[in-house]
């Protein structure tokens, strides 16, 4: 891991920054479908009178997907999570500055390379109804995505394995049911054959059934052999089907940690946070953790989670700590053991 | 079914809004210092007697109070009676046919024109936002939207009939013609400059609403999932965002019947077009009170038409309208 | 974060990152100097209308018809009179006029927009049934009407724009207002047991200054240019004061005689005029409000 470190790019403000001092390929493991590394995430917005502040939405991340792999990026709403799926797919608006390094089965994922791959290698599974054009039947969305011949014989088959009528095909997006409509995307996101899936908060206050009808969808994606990205603040619909857990937290991930470390008190927890969160749920002890979440505008200067930590010292507010492996999993704590 | 309901639903409306017009402009003429009998009889005041003025009163009805006058009035307007212009000596309904259709020509071309080039200026400026392009569309029509309609007009008047010679400066009608002898080529000929300056200034509306629409639809959350499923450039545009800034494109191209109207009333002062905007000039100079209440509703009436058109449009065009909003 | 991604998107550009931190800084400065270049324009404007001399407008027959050039910059016309000394003169007139106007008119939408969002459906219903009323007859048309109607002139003309020039922002407010009483704060004022006028005063008035201003500087330009059309038609100001109407509608007379500048120096400076309250307003709003910026 520390080996890229000295290879991490920061220059900001060039479209097409990705590509400078990254033309050689990364050796990243085969097995590393998506790694993200350092990624910063940075706005210039304007208040009243037009003063301008900087503002850094996400800034630090790391997170890795491997082929046939669930991993669940978990974090409250609000907090810019969407905007790292933004960042994958190169979609994100012209004012956001960007730093670090994003690569995709083993290369660089340059912004040449994120139009080339997004919408067949790489795609996106959006939150809501809202993500289809409003004034266009739903089927031929489906078809506009599908790059080979016959897109309409396609879109029937892929209507046909998500249970979708064939009826369902000429109605608006405005039409559709919850469930249907979250079909219907599963169907856009998979119609192009893609191998790395993000989703985006696919389970936003639907229906019991549907969020598991939803979540059986991801599982028989990765099983598939898909890398998939799931990007909620659902934990208890992440545990479900994740195989890895990236907490995200103010911005940057602040631990990686297999599944099988959420059990119990969350003794095998590594950050402190981490544990809070787990022990917050309704089944542990429903104690919600005290504090606010600091906003992009006022991060404090050290340890994000600081003022909120019980372990915090003196140290914890000099610098920001460096992710770190430990015991399977990565941290960003100075205290974890 | 839910078009249908729409549609009549802005009809209602628009009757309630042409009665209270009627009541609003009665009021206000009948409140104003013009004498019609005065305005009627003109430069013959002084050879016309107080008993004769009185009896033209009578006739008309003037000496009876406000309220009868109103209803008499009313009346006679749903029967499709404006009265009779004063200082065209004509019925005011055959004063409007023939002088709208004059102005319908000149409006109607300036409208397509403006119309298309607008859009088209909005989609490249949209496209191209914050590239020179873009700035230099915007600054034109903003400029223009600054501009005097009056005035574009004198400009065009001096290059191209004074300074180019290639059109005459008395426009309208030539002299020695009657009005039913002149060609269709001689009106084409008439109405190139003064339908010019009308689409010239009615680019800028439509341009810079284009645009902005256009900026709002690229930044939408399912232009972002087109983007993310790999479509992008002109492709993109054409799929997602035509369908999307048409609607209220359209809408707004009917909406604008209001300053269209004026603008011709501009632009045929200018140019001497013989059309109704000159006629309102005319009716509102010399107290011609019949033929300027005859223009203001018939005015209203030509915008009211030009929103619920655009509203029918929407209304069957859109499938959030037409098909309703229920869902399956 | 939909409102940061709204600000400003590229879709065909380098998708990452644009405009550096250095020519963003200069963003605010830019709109303050905008915004001072123009005030000084117009008020220089005004006060040059005042300190200049009647003598130059004056009938003055050894100074006829004469081009443009250093001793009369927009020339002279067949009386002699100084073409800039009566174009300024006019353009000063005309801002007197725009400001009566559009007070009048931004006085009338704050009421009427006030009114329809705090009184009730019923009021609402009716205000906006109003503001249709207005926006049905094509605006010259209405001027022409209410400038006839109120025997012309000067009269006339003030009247008839100030009559016809808040619908629009009517709604604005309306719509602003609808907004501040739904928002929290005044919720919590309402839990409290305020009464209606203390909300109306302390809360939702101090949050419609700024769209009051600013709404009265963009009325400007619309005033402006009615009083010159509606003047240009003959309805207007007397044929003897030095307004930019009254001075083009002079110059058809003279533009086959070839005297260009009669016309084209008037209206020229009467569009630079209503760009500049034009680029004051929007820059004012951008200032005060960066996201209701059209950029």
């Amino acid at each position: 891991m520390n080996s890229y470190n000295n290879i991490k790019n920061t220059q900001n403000n060039q479209p097409g920054y990705l590509d400078k001092g990254l033309s050689q390929p990364l050796s990243a493991p085969k097995d590393e479908l998506l790694l993200v590394e350092d990624l910063s995430v940075a706005f210039v917005q304007y208040q009243k009178g037009l003063k301008q502040r900087n503002l850094e939405v996400i800034c630090d991340l790391d997170v890795s997907v491997k082929s046939g792999e669930i991993v669940a990026v978990v974090g409250s709403s609000g907090s810019g999570k969407s905007l790292l799926a933004h960042a994958i797919l190169g979609i994100l608006p012209s004012n956001a500055k960007v730093s670090g390094t994003i690569s995709y089965n083993g290369e660089a994922l340059t912004v040449e390379r994120q139009k080339l791959l997004r919408g067949n290698q790489i795609s996106l599974i959006p939150q809501s109804v809202n993500y289809l054009d409003p004034l266009m039947r739903v089927g031929q969305q489906v078809q506009n995505t599908i790059k080979t011949k016959d897109a309409k014989a396609v879109q029937e088959q892929l209507f046909k394995r998500y249970h979708l009528s064939e009826a369902a095909g000429v109605l608006y997006p405005f039409q559709l049911s919850g469930g249907m409509a979250r079909r219907v995307l599963v169907a856009t996101a998979v119609s192009g054959g893609a191998r790395l899936i993000i989703a985006d908060e696919p389970t936003p206050g639907l229906h019991p059934e549907v969020v598991a009808e939803t979540l059986s969808h991801l599982k028989e994606l990765a099983s598939q052999g898909c890398g998939v990205m799931m990007i909620t603040h659902d934990i208890e619909a992440a545990m479900k089907i994740a195989d890895r857990i990236a907490v995200f937290y103010a911005g940057t991930t602040l631990e990686l940690a297999p599944i099988e470390d959420f059990k119990d008190r969350g003794e095998a927890l590594r950050h402190p946070y981490t544990k809070a969160l787990w022990m917050a749920l309704p089944e542990n002890d429903f104690k919600p953790i005290p504090g606010f979440q600091p906003t992009p505008a006022d991060l404090p200067s050290g340890c994000l989670f600081e003022p909120r930590c019980q372990l915090r010292t003196a140290e914890c507010s000099a610098d920001r700590p460096e992710m770190r492996d430990l015991r399977g999993g990565k941290v960003r704590c100075i205290h974890a053991t | 079914m839910n078009s249908a309901k729409y549609v009549f639903g802005k009809t209602l409306r628009m009757i309630s809004l042409l009665i209270a017009l009627c009541i609003v402009s009665f009021i206000l003429v009948k409140n104003s210092p013009i004498d019609p009998v005065q305005a009627y009889i003109g430069a013959d005041m002084m050879r016309v007697s107080e008993e004769q003025r009185e009896q033209i009163a009578e006739n008309w009805g003037l000496d009876k109070p406000p309220v009868e006058q109103f209803f008499n009035w009313a009346g006679a307007i749903v029967k499709g009676d404006f009265g009779s212009s004063m200082i065209y000596r004509e019925p005011v309904i055959d004063v409007i046919g023939k002088r709208f259709a004059a102005s319908l020509a000149l409006m109607g071309v300036a409208w397509v024109l403006s119309g298309i080039f607008g859009f088209i200026m909005g989609i490249v400026a949209g496209m191209n936002q914050g590239k020179l392009i873009d700035r230099a569309i915007k600054w034109y029509c903003l400029t223009l939207a600054a501009t005097p309609t009056f005035w574009l007009g004198l400009i065009l008047l001096m290059i191209f009939s004074v300074g180019l010679g290639w059109f005459p400066i008395g426009l309208g009608v030539p002299v020695g013609v009657l009005s039913e002898n002149v060609t269709l080529s001689e009106k084409l000929y008439h109405l190139i400059l003064p339908a010019l300056t009308l689409s010239i200034v009615g680019v800028a509306n439509i341009a810079l609403h284009t645009r902005q629409k256009l900026l709002d639809v690229l930044a939408s959350d399912y232009v972002l999932f087109a983007r993310a499923n790999g479509e992008s450039g002109f492709g993109l545009v054409w799929k997602h965002g035509l369908r999307n800034i048409s609607l209220p494109a359209v809408t707004l191209q009917f909406a604008s019947f209001s300053e269209l109207f004026g603008g011709s009333v501009l632009a045929e002062q200018v140019f001497s077009y013989p059309g109704l905007g000159q006629a309102t000039v005319q009716a509102g100079l010399r107290g011609d009170v019949p033929l300027l209440l005859g223009i203001v509703l018939i005015s209203a009436v030509f915008v009211f038409t030009g929103n619920l058109i655009g509203d029918i449009i929407c209304s069957v065009v859109d499938p959030r309208i037409k098909e309703g909003r229920s869902s399956v | 974060m939909n409102g940061l991604s709204k600000a400003e998107n590229n879709l065909f550009g380098g998708i990452i990152g644009s405009g550096s931190l250095h020519l963003q800084l200069n963003r605010r400065q830019k709109t303050l100097i905008v915004i001072g270049i123009s005030s000084t324009l117009l008020i220089a404007i005004m006060i040059a209308a005042q300190l200049m001399s009647n003598q130059a407008i004056a009938t003055n027959f050894s100074q006829q018809n004469l081009a443009p050039s250093w001793a009369h910059p927009f020339g002279t016309d067949w009386l002699g009179r100084d073409m800039f000394t009566r174009t300024i003169k006019g353009l000063s007139i005309s801002i007197q006029i725009g400001l009566l106007a559009s007070s009048v008119s931004v006085v009338i939408a704050l009421v009427l927009g006030m009114c329809a969002a705090t009184m009730g459906k019923k009021v609402d219903a009716a205000i906006s049934w109003l503001v249709d009323l207005f926006m049905g007859v094509p605006h010259l048309v209405a001027l022409v009407l209410i400038a006839v109607v109120f025997g012309g002139g000067a009269k006339g003309v003030i009247i008839g724009v100030a009559l016809t020039h808040w619908p629009s922002l009517t709604r604005v407010i309306r719509a602003e207002v609808m907004q501040v009483r739904t928002s929290q704060y005044v919720q919590i004022s309402r839990h409290l047991g305020r009464s209606r006028l203390w909300i109306a005063t302390k809360h939702i008035l101090p949050h419609l200054l700024p769209q009051f201003f600013v709404g009265l500087i963009l009325i400007f330009p619309h005033a402006i240019l009615h009083e010159a059309a509606i003047t240009f038609l003959g309805f207007g100001l007397s044929p003897h004061s030095p307004a930019i109407g009254v001075i083009l509608s002079e110059s058809m007379g003279y533009l086959a005689a070839g005297m260009w500048w009669l016309a084209f120096f008037p209206g020229l400076s009467l569009l630079i005029i209503v760009r500049a309250f034009d680029v004051i307003g929007d820059n004012l709003r951008t200032l005060l409000d960066p996201h209701s910026a059209h950029e």
